[in-house]
């Protein structure tokens, strides 16, 4: 199996997910579309090691896809835990209005 | 084309069909369901390439957990429908970054594409055992400072989404938004239990 499948995928998915952060207002929204460029990059790893990287004693690829998971996780977490006290405090999560730190 | 590259395109289609609904649905709602669907599809991808635990992770983390928090998050929310409420003004401008992006992308790897020609027709590599082994001998270091940086993030949750209280064992009243609601103005000061401070 040739790795330009999955690599065009991941290349695809990632525009998607830049393409949904410009694009998107709703604050929930973009963090979709972070979680999906964060996929996309995992299946880059996956595909590496699975297929470019087959006797790789240390299995880096899907070590890191799996630190990768980890870590979106803990991002998703916290991110929405600050997209509620946006909402609460200023009854939007419109990432517009959100500019009190622009310069 | 063997029946694994057959099955690959057929879920990669369907990945990237949901993934683009995702992110131009116009409702809150099933942007996060078609957002499982893509996890779902990329949690096939990982088995198509042979990478099972990874896959199986994907599928309990992502699907079971972080679309749930997401469904949450909207229903938390207030979840406004429609195109104008929910794109920018920007949308031209990520239409055209994200094209020329991926363009860029697909040409780099089309180029280095004659390097992948010769490799190995099949996908496999790095079992559970293996994985096991690596994450708990290699890569034991990075292993705790994740587990640290979840104990940070769960910590930093709490903190961020808890309400500010008084004296322990007393209610604060609730923080009150204005949202245009009619009769806002009569309602008497509310506690989060409901009778008079």
């Amino acid at each position: 199996m040739s790795p330009l499948g999955p690599l065009i995928l991941a290349a695809f998915l990632f525009c998607v997910g830049v393409y949904g952060i410009i694009a998107r207002r709703n604050a929930v929204l973009v963090l979709m579309s972070v979680e999906l460029m964060l996929n996309a990059v995992n299946i880059n790893l996956v595909a590496f090691n699975n297929i470019t990287h087959q006797g790789d004693p240390l299995v880096s690829g899907q070590v890191f896809a799996l630190f990768v998971i980890a870590i979106a996780a803990a991002e998703v977490g916290v991110g929405l835990a600050i997209v509620l006290n946006m909402f609460r405090n200023r009854a939007s999560i419109d990432v517009d209005d959100v500019d009190l730190m622009r310069w | 084309m063997s029946a694994q590259d057959v099955v690959f395109v057929l879920i990669a289609i369907a990945t990237g069909g949901a993934a683009l609904t995702t992110v131009t649905s116009k409702n809150l709602v099933h942007a996060a369901l078609f957002l499982a669907v893509t996890l779902t599809g990329i949690g096939g991808v990982f088995f198509v390439l042979a990478a099972d635990f990874v896959a199986l992770v994907q599928l309990v983390v992502y699907v079971g957990a972080i679309a749930v928090l997401f469904l949450f998050g909207l229903m938390l929310t207030r979840a406004p429908i429609g195109r104008e409420a929910l794109d920018s003004q920007n949308r031209a401008m990520g239409i055209g970054i994200s094209v020329v992006l991926f363009g860029v992308l697909v040409t780099l790897i089309l180029q280095s594409g004659s390097e992948f020609a010769a490799e190995a027709s099949t996908v496999g590599g790095g079992g559970v055992a293996d994985i096991g082994l690596a994450i708990f001998s290699a890569w034991v270091f990075p292993f705790e400072v994740a587990s640290m940086l979840l104990l940070g993030a769960l910590i930093g949750a709490i903190v961020l989404s808890r309400r500010e209280t008084g004296e322990s064992g007393e209610e604060t009243p609730i923080t009150a938004i204005d949202v245009g609601d009619p009769g806002f103005e009569d309602q008497p000061e509310l506690t989060t239990t409901g009778r008079q401070p």
